[in-house]
């Protein structure tokens, strides 16, 4: 039971982060600000893990291909596949709910214990629609855009690796990535990383929001929210890809 | 003027207020005295709406609070400014920016019109040249300060303090008091202030109420409150040697 009483606690404070905002502009400053914290800031990280998981999946496949039976150029073909359905929209958005998530629910949970969220409730603001609606507004916009950037550095740097390693050839792999490329696949990544990126700003938002105590909850909240909202996101990339690719 | 009528609050069915009565004044300075976990703070989070009643009203110059909808509820707390206890400054921005905030989404006044206002609160506060700095690089006394600015730079009509002076060192306490009483009187505002500190009663308290086990035990003013005979009262404000010896020294 306690499962329906979360659920609804996390309905009811979404539906209060999408209230009415009391002022736009202010809330169109604070999407900018997010974005650039949320989604700027991230992306270091999203380019270093891409190009080495690119290069990795590259010589594994090059491995495991061996046999002449299997041409070289499906080296290719298996690390766009993997870069675009897989590794980019899911395995990006949990490195993401690590770097992100625990940001927001400590950011959120130390405003909490701190009372600055009722410092905001007392001045007559929507503390969640202003807390939160832009942080989930970024994270919608900006997501896509560092999952595409996390496809197109994967498979350069299994291109750049793969030559180097001398496992493939430059017009193998240029082959195996435009062999029998399906444009639909990236919509499916797109969705699933739109979807993604909604759980990976609002259940930490959640955790955080409702933290009380002092810092050891903000730690605390911090964990739930990142936990969460990795498993969240499994549990997502399972439904969505059986039914956008089934 | 705020009335408080048959306030009652429990918690997980234990009692914390208990039918407490009260009428805060305009342009007085209202202080509310208890041992800690007497319910003190409860019945300001109760009374800015932080907290739901069990019940009772509360009336702000005779709009009752938790009758009205959620926009009335939204423009009294436009005319609420608080100072808490830790200041609840924002983070992550500067001196400056904490005083502009409520400024920029409640008004449509332009940035420099903003800037005027802020500069006017600060320098009301007498905080000088700190506008860049952030809430980190402030001392205790300077954040509250900031915190008192950005409380009235939207003129408000009521004006809560949750302890202005815990933490703060006696001559930076004074400077606090003296600022609550000039800004209450000097802008006609209806001010609570929370405080376990007897100088504060004896320096600003125009009306006292004190809470004993969330009851309200007794009221009066800073010179009835020397006079009272009331044991729990007198335990409470006789309990430093400090105040003791002053108390022979007068008898």
């Amino acid at each position: 039971m306690r499962v329906f009483y979360h659920f609804g606690k996390y309905y009811l404070f979404i539906k209060r982060a999408f209230g009415k905002p009391e002022k736009f502009s202010i809330y169109i400053d604070r999407i900018f600000e997010e974005i650039n914290i949320l989604g700027i800031g991230s992306l270091g990280i999203v380019a270093i893990i891409s190009v080495f998981m690119g290069a990795v999946i590259t010589i594994q496949s090059a491995f495991n291909f061996e046999s002449p039976l299997i041409p070289l150029y499906a080296v290719g073909v298996a690390v766009r596949d993997s870069m675009i359905l897989e590794f980019s929209p899911a395995i990006v958005s949990l490195i993401l709910a690590g770097k992100v998530g625990s940001s927001i629910a400590s950011e959120i949970g130390t405003m909490r214990v701190t009372e600055q969220i009722d410092a905001l409730e007392i001045m007559g603001i929507n503390s969640a629609g202003y807390l939160v609606f832009p942080k989930i507004i970024a994270s919608l916009l900006f997501n896509p855009i560092l999952v595409v950037f996390s496809m197109f550095l994967g498979i350069l740097g299994g291109y750049l690796f793969g030559l180097m390693a001398g496992v493939v050839t430059d017009y193998e792999y240029i082959y195996g990535i435009t062999y029998e490329f399906r444009p639909y696949n990236v919509m499916y990544a797109l969705i699933k990383s739109a979807v993604f990126a909604f759980i990976i700003a609002s259940v930490p938002a959640f955790h955080g929001y409702y933290t009380s105590g002092g810092a050891l909850e903000v730690g605390r909240s911090s964990t739930k929210g990142v936990v969460y909202s990795s498993v969240l996101i499994l549990a997502f990339d399972l439904i969505l890809t059986q039914l956008l690719l089934s | 003027m705020i009335q408080v009528n048959n306030i009652s609050k429990s918690f997980t069915g234990r009692s914390i207020l208990k039918d407490i009565n009260f009428t805060f004044e305009t342009g007085k300075t209202n202080i509310i005295i208890g041992e800690s976990g007497s319910g003190k703070t409860t019945l300001l989070k109760c009374m800015v709406g932080l907290n739901e009643i069990d019940s009772g009203e509360i009336l702000y110059d005779g709009r009752s609070f938790f009758d009205l909808d959620f926009k009335g509820k939204k423009a009294i707390r436009k005319e609420i400014g608080m100072l808490f206890q830790g200041g609840a400054l924002f983070d992550s921005k500067t001196v400056e920016e904490n005083v502009v905030f409520p400024l920029s989404m409640f008004t449509d006044m332009s940035v420099e019109e903003k800037r005027d206002r802020a500069n006017f609160c600060l320098q009301r506060v007498n905080l000088n040249n700190a506008n860049n700095l952030y809430p980190s690089e402030l001392s205790g006394g300077m954040k509250k300060r900031v915190a008192i600015a950005r409380a009235i730079a939207v003129q408000p009509k009521y004006l809560f303090c949750d302890e202005p002076n815990s933490g703060l060192d006696p001559k930076t306490s004074i400077v606090i008091d003296s600022l609550i009483k000039e800004i209450t009187e000097e802008y006609n505002i209806t001010t609570i202030v929370i405080t376990h500190d007897m100088n504060s009663v004896i320096e600003i308290g125009d009306n006292i109420m004190f809470i004993y086990k969330g009851e309200k035990w007794w009221e009066g003013n800073k010179h009835e409150i020397l006079k009272t005979t009331n044991k729990e009262i007198c335990d409470f404000v006789y309990a430093t040697e400090f105040m003791k010896d002053l108390k022979e020294k007068f008898q």
